[in-house]
């Protein structure tokens, strides 16, 4: 009848109730890790594991979630059908987002090492708060960040039209200056603008990333360089780059996985619905606003497993370029 | 030891009776919880007092959300069955969607017959509420009539009288070019807004702006064509300024005297008053729309949802809301709201002059207005519509996109994005 003892428990036990006694604690020590973990586990179960299973579910279906759970029709592939063959407006937003993603992504990079570089060499004392204010973008609010730019780029009482009004009065800046007040709502302005805001954002997150990971290289590596009278440039390019090549494929995937998700600096700065003919409306708006707007929850969830299937092939990309050469380095 | 056990038990004896004296109130107590959003969420706060002298046994509990969480967090709330208020605010916007899904009390059917009050409210909200196979799925509480609001000494200045703003389109965007030229203010804030009344106006009772009662797409017809022709003509006109309402550009455009003209529910009047162009008191008037068009703007609405857990004390709040004339008059009175039901819109309150507008007494013109708006048949994807619309009045008016491809496009897409 009595239970089965570990062998600790038998040796630690001389009598009879002190045998129960260390039998249970010993079966709730093997417990007691468990219950100490389980908050993530439960909480990663029902806001994380769930919500992902279910949009894999919701994704076969149409669903108008204000008619209640009952109202989900199956419809197998349709949603993705619809998507990839017929959604213009999925199409426009996912060409808007490799567009923006780009021209706002590649100079992030080519701006925030050799930026990195520089603080490293002639920053000794003050590099922590040149650090800090090059980070302060990074760590405000994107919604904070975007009002003060749609502030900025206002077309009549806009600071940056004003300032181009101003450099219009000069001689030699009126030949190529607009007079008129530039309406950055404009098509062509817009992917520009927004595509601006986030490399403002994000330059100075790079530039740490690259700075921290310059710090790891040793000191000697510079000064053996400097003995041989390698210039700062040839340091940069033989040092100080082969040396940086993990951290930049971290960074680059941070800000491929970043850039197709955009959402926040377009949707505000364009008023949420992308601006004129859509032109900086990102496949995340795309997907919120048919989630949202248009009531359609199944092919909101399809686009959002398209754009997860496709930052998985773009990293996967990303690392035959990048991470592969490192290994084989 | 002993000693203690008697005051115990006498104490707990004590506890013991004031719990099932508690329980017993409480049994009779009800307590309805009623989700809004500002401003609307100010209506319920007057009215809680007031109604609670009336029903001392109803305790009333305010969820209020910022407008656009609100809707989602209803959404989601009619999506699972789980934390559904007994009575539920809803916006002119939403009603459409709210209203098809089915997941909201028929107040046509017994026990609460609504359908006997359509005679007491203005008659364009009762069928805004109202799905495709006639079920009542909200109470209106306020309305929106549509009106004019102008600056009286910037039309003075470019010799323009009201007339010439009313009295056609085309009259309209003429004295435009007269105020841009003569004091640098924008006619409008956007072209859009014109294209916005035109498509709205003109209905015959049960049609709707987008969508037959079929479910077909009605944006190639002449209605359409004309919006996008006159939006195109103050485009070219140079009489708008191309801000979307509720911008920065747009509260700026207020407050430095650039924006001559604005056209929305009556209910703008309380904005301009409280915060948009609050130094312009006394400058501004209101007037009808042109070309003698009627439509509105907005509007709210109280639901019940089917698995609430005190319908009958939701619907009695919902009457007192809505059909109460005070109740009424004092969300008029604190919130612009304009009143849903008649008996309060006959009261002597819409005779009094608003000094803003110049001791104008405009309210009684937006009765006018409210009386002469058709009834608009909602349908669940009119938010598909007005985005597919706008997309391609943003082509015509920005890249000279011929009209009559733009709207041939907009039929296209939107038959391709609701897939009925």
């Amino acid at each position: 009848m009595s239970e089965p003892l570990t062998p600790e428990a038998r040796t630690a036990a001389p009598t009879e109730p002190r045998h129960k006694r260390t039998n249970l604690r010993t079966r709730l020590r093997g417990w007691v890790p468990y219950l100490f973990i389980s908050p993530f586990f439960v909480i990663f179960l029902v806001f994380g594991l769930f919500p992902l299973l279910f949009s894999v579910y919701l994704s076969f279906h149409r669903w108008e979630p204000a008619a209640g759970l009952a109202a989900m029709n199956w419809v197998g592939f349709e949603n993705y059908v619809y998507i990839v063959l017929n959604d213009d407006w999925f199409h426009k937003s996912l060409y808007n987002t490799g567009w923006m993603a780009i021209v706002s992504g590649v100079p992030q990079h080519l701006v925030a090492l050799p930026l990195a570089f520089f603080l490293h060499m002639a920053f000794k004392r003050w590099r922590n708060a040149v650090v800090g204010a090059y980070f302060l973008p990074f760590i405000t609010s994107s919604v904070a960040i975007s009002l003060v730019f749609s502030t900025l780029f206002s077309r009549d009482y806009g600071v940056i039209n004003a300032s181009i009004a101003a450099l219009h009065e000069l001689p030699v800046f009126s030949w190529f200056l607009p007079a008129q007040n530039i309406d950055w709502g404009q098509p062509q302005y817009t992917k520009w603008m927004i595509s601006f805001v986030v490399f403002w954002r994000y330059v100075g997150w790079n530039t740490v990333l690259y700075l921290s990971a310059m710090q790891t290289i040793p000191k000697d590596l510079f000064e053996a360089a400097t003995m041989d009278g390698a210039t700062r440039w040839q340091q940069f390019r033989h040092v100080v780059l082969p040396l940086l090549r993990p951290m930049i494929f971290f960074a680059v995937t941070l800000t491929i996985i970043g850039n197709l998700q955009l959402f926040e600096e377009p949707f505000i700065l364009t008023g949420g619905t992308g601006g004129i003919d859509q032109a900086g409306k990102t496949a995340a708006m795309h997907m919120y606003a048919t989630a949202f707007v248009d009531g359609d929850f199944g092919t909101a969830s399809a686009v959002a497993w398209l754009l997860f299937m496709l930052i998985a092939a773009v990293t996967w990309l990303n690392n035959k370029l990048l991470g592969q050469k490192e290994d084989k380095a | 030891m002993k000693n203690m056990i008697k005051p115990l038990l006498l104490a707990l004896s004590g506890v013991t009776v004031a719990l099932v004296t508690a329980g017993a109130s409480a049994q009779t107590k009800v307590t309805i919880t009623v989700a809004s959003f500002p401003d609307l969420d100010r209506g319920v706060k007057a009215a809680i007092p007031l109604y609670q002298k009336l029903h001392p046994e109803v305790e009333i509990k305010l969820a209020s959300l910022a407008y656009p969480d609100h809707h989602t967090a209803m959404t989601t709330a009619l999506a699972t069955g789980a934390n559904l208020p007994d009575v539920m605010a809803v916006d002119n916007d939403f009603i459409g969607k709210f209203a098809e899904s089915g997941g909201l009390e028929d107040l046509s059917k017994a026990p609460y017959n609504a359908m006997q009050y359509r005679s007491k409210v203005a008659k364009f909200s009762y069928p805004q509420a109202m799905s495709g196979t006639g079920a009542l799925n909200a109470m209106p509480v306020d309305i929106g009539p549509g009106a004019m609001f102008y600056r009286k000494d910037l039309t003075d200045k470019a010799g323009v009288t009201e007339a010439d703003l009313t009295k056609s389109w085309e009259s309209y965007i003429e004295a435009g070019k007269k105020v841009k030229a003569a004091t640098g203010a924008y006619m409008l804030g956007n072209a859009v807004d014109i294209k916005d009344i035109y498509i709205r106006s003109g209905l015959k009772d049960g049609e709707g702006i987008y969508f037959d009662k079929k479910g077909q797409p009605l944006v190639t017809s002449a209605r359409f064509a004309k919006a996008f022709e006159l939006a195109k003509a103050a485009r070219t006109a140079g009489i708008d300024g191309k801000i979307g309402a509720w911008s920065n550009e747009w509260t700026e455009g207020f407050k430095r005297d650039r924006i001559a003209s604005q056209m929305m529910g009556a209910w703008l009047n309380g904005h301009l008053t409280n915060w948009l162009a609050k130094e312009s008191a006394g400058k501004w008037r209101s007037a009808q729309l042109p070309n003698n068009s009627f439509g509105y703007w907005g509007g709210s609405f109280y639901a019940i949802p089917k698995k609430a857990q005190n319908k009958a004390a939701a619907w009695e709040f919902i009457k007192f809301l809505t059909l109460n004339k005070e109740m009424q008059l004092e969300a008029f009175r604190k919130l612009d709201a304009f009143p849903s039901l008649i008996e309060a819109q006959n009261d002597a309150f819409l005779d009094q002059p608003i000094e803003y507008l110049g001791g104008q007494k405009a309210r009684q013109q937006w009765k006018v207005a409210a009386d002469k708006i058709q009834a608009i048949a909602v349908d669940k994807y009119d938010p598909v519509a007005r985005d597919v619309v706008n997309a391609e009045l943003e082509k015509v008016l920005e890249q000279n996109k011929d009209i009559k491809t733009a709207l041939a496009d907009a039929q296209a897409t939107l038959k391709k994005r609701v897939r009925r």
